[in-house]
């Protein structure tokens, strides 16, 4: 093909394209419009049905007057960078140790990923069992014998929160585990032969070798896991119900009790609009520096 | 607002389709009323209304008004409404009602004088926005009351206490014998109901209309309402070894005597009765916690959507009418435990509590509560001051009192 006739660029892959027109025009409409819709009526003193009166920042100024949603956000950093550290410590371990050609492979991984085809009402319902002091751990300990045994995180308002991630660990890790195993086997038999051969030690070929190839999956797996820890609503109110007192709330149980319990849609829009903010301020500068670098 | 219509468009031709055959009409009821007692009671009213050769189409949703509401105000805001819904009348409903989402009975009233039956005539008011009736009062709840367990005290070796104060006197005693003084479920609305409760009770209306009605911060702030706090600390202590989450479990703590006490609105009756207990033998009840026999005539209604349906439109006129009348009204109330809207229908089948609430009321010492007199808002910042307080030991009764008066300061 002769670089006269070559078809412009937007006419390239023209099925695609049109193929992705829907996607594109759900994406404008549903997730932009939306967006825009709802940061403008956080500026607004709309009840229970959206108004446009505009009331400039005193939604704002109110939201971070109050006790409940400063609870909230510091739960939220304490979840959130402890589960993504140990959900990504403990699946790239799994993944590693079921990598050394163990024998039931299948069975270890289908043991460790079931949790994960578990819904979060469940997941919570059940460690709320597990971590009731007089049913769970602490009753079968004590009936044991080791009577001053305690372990209630869910009845303790300084320590409910790690209650709460240990059974997100629970259910989360499974799936890392999947995916950093997938890449694990995505690394070449023959560097392993060649580290083996320079002599290098296992988890140093791992932690200098095999992890930086496997950065694709590992951003992949942050992404996953992110998203997950911002949606945190469903296993808090599963578990605790955002108990005892407020000490387990979160900002998107903050967010939907405002909208309709509280019949007060500008103060759950402006608590909706810093959620975004929050994880535009953290994915905006990574997301240039991952992609912008590349162009 | 595009899935609105659709949905709205997709509802009308649906309802449009089951019209056709028109003698039974099936009316949709959505209700929070899931307990032993208070799922007796709504049973009366299903089948009072099915006697009119209509249908009640139950929608009961568990788990309380607060998460009830939220779901039966998105299915009418999205154009999906039922045909009669619960609410607590005051400004639960306001806002629907300012949309012009709920009909209007005004007509109906009319007809049937409902301003003449219906004592005290502030239900009546409740229901009425710019002049104009929109829903139907169906019983007088009030929140100020204590039930005890008299097996407990027997048990601890004190005698019954009469009021507040010498049930805090005598929690020590209980604590001696193994129970748990007061229960409390860890609900929010629970806990900020108690503190209600206690206002009144300690302070009197007057002043408890001062800091709800004319939202007056130094009040709030003062030293009247500081008593309050230490009350409501007083019950913290006592409820430490509550670790239950509904009210009807925190009742039964009361029924089968491991509580000596709690605090919760007459609706609470309905479970002692199912339970097979007898006012004044089994259980006591002090009406304003012993201190100030006055009553809130807060309660239930229910509200009719407006539908583009003349049998369903005529199906909600049927129920209004039959939630009035005085025969339905004395079995509802009779097995809700709840006061019936009318003065003139005949209880005497009402036990011992019953009759001092119709007492009391009878003298007209009644006053309003807080869901007539502030917003779902407030309310909630409310819930969340005293859920904090309730479980957190180190939040002192000045701070919590200083956080109440600046909610209130900012109060709509």
């Amino acid at each position: 093909m002769s670089a006269a006739t070559r078809p412009s660029k937007l006419f390239k892959n023209l099925n695609a394209k049109i193929a992705s027109i829907p996607m594109i025009l759900t994406a404008l409409c549903v997730f932009v419009g939306g967006t825009t819709w709802t940061v403008v009526y956080s500026f607004t003193d709309s009840k229970l049905l959206p108004r446009l009166r505009f009331v400039g920042i005193e939604q704002y100024e109110r939201l971070w007057a109050s006790q409940r949603w400063i609870v909230s956000i510091e739960n939220l950093a304490i979840y959130g960078i402890l589960s993504l550290v140990f959900s990504l410590v403990i699946g790239f371990l799994l993944a590693a140790l079921l990598d050394q050609k163990i024998r039931f492979e299948d069975t270890f991984r289908t043991i460790f990923l079931y949790p994960f085809a578990l819904s979060f009402i469940v997941t919570g319902l059940v460690w709320q069992w597990i971590l009731n002091p007089q049913f769970g751990v602490q009753g079968i300990v004590r009936g044991l014998g080791w009577e001053s045994f305690s372990f209630d995180p869910l009845y303790n308002a300084d320590i409910v929160i790690y209650g709460i991630m240990i059974a997100g660990l629970w259910q989360g890790t499974g799936l890392v585990m999947c995916l950093m195993l997938a890449g694990l086997r995505g690394i070449d038999e023959d560097i392993w032969k060649a580290a083996r051969v320079d002599g290098i030690p296992m988890w140093k070929t791992y932690l200098f070798i095999v992890i930086p190839m496997m950065r694709p999956v590992f951003i992949t797996t942050l992404v996953i896991i992110a998203s997950g820890i911002v949606k945190l609503y469903d296993l808090v109110v599963a578990q605790t119900g955002g108990g005892p007192g407020n000490a387990s709330e979160v900002p998107a149980k903050y967010v939907y009790e405002f909208m309709f319990r509280a019949q007060n849609l500008g103060q759950g829009f402006a608590a909706s609009t810093m959620m975004l903010l929050t994880v535009a301020i953290i994915v905006v500068p990574w997301a240039y520096l991952e992609f912008g670098r590349r162009r | 607002m595009r899935f609105g219509f659709y949905r709205a468009a997709l509802a009308a031709s649906v309802a449009f389709c089951v019209s056709a055959p028109a003698s039974a009409t099936d009316l949709e009821v959505t209700h929070w009323w899931t307990s032993g007692g208070e799922a007796a009671a709504v049973a009366e009213f299903a089948k009072a209304f099915d006697a009119t050769g209509n249908k009640w189409v139950d929608g009961a949703i568990a788990g309380s008004g607060d998460t009830a509401r939220p779901i039966m105000i998105s299915r009418i805001t999205g154009g999906d409404p039922m045909g009669a819904t619960q609410f607590n009348h005051g400004r639960q409903a306001e806002e629907l009602v300012q949309e012009g989402l709920m009909r209007d009975l005004t007509d109906l009233a009319t007809k049937e004088e409902w301003a003449k039956l219906i004592n005290p005539p502030t239900l009546l008011q409740n229901c009425t926005l710019d002049g104009k009736i929109y829903c139907v009062p169906v019983n007088i709840h009030s929140w100020q009351w204590i039930w005890l367990s008299n097996k407990a005290f027997a048990d601890a070796g004190v005698p019954v206490p009469t009021n507040w104060d010498e049930f805090v006197a005598a929690a020590p005693a209980l604590e001696k014998a193994g129970k748990v003084p007061l229960a409390l479920g860890k609900q929010a609305w629970q806990e900020s109901g108690a503190l209600n409760v206690l206002m009144a009770a300690i302070v009197g209306p007057e002043t408890f209309l001062k800091v709800y009605k004319d939202k007056d911060e130094t009040v709030a702030a003062g030293a009247d309402i500081a008593k309050v706090f230490k009350a409501a600390d007083d019950a913290r202590k006592m409820a430490v070894n509550s670790n239950v989450q509904n009210w009807n479990e925190a009742t039964a703590m009361v029924i089968n005597g491991q509580a000596g006490g709690q605090i919760m609105g007459d609706w609470a009756q309905g479970e002692f009765q199912v339970a097979g207990q007898v006012a004044g033998k089994d259980y006591t009840c002090l009406p304003g916690l012993g201190l100030n026999a006055v009553i809130a005539t807060g309660g239930d209604a229910f509200y009719f959507p407006k539908v583009d349906n003349a049998d369903i439109s005529a199906a909600q006129e049927t129920l209004a009418h039959v939630m009035l009348s005085p025969e339905t009204q004395v079995a509802f109330n009779l097995k809700k435990g709840s006061l019936p809207v009318r003065g003139d229908v005949d209880l005497t089948a009402a036990n011992d509590c019953m009759k001092k609430g119709l007492e009391i009321l009878a003298a007209g010492k009644t006053m309003q509560w807080t869901d007539e007199l502030i917003s779902p808002d407030t309310t909630q910042q409310m819930n969340d001051l005293m859920a904090e307080f309730f479980s957190t030991p180190t939040i002192t009764p000045e701070d919590a009192q200083k956080r109440f008066a600046e909610i209130i300061a900012k109060a709509d």
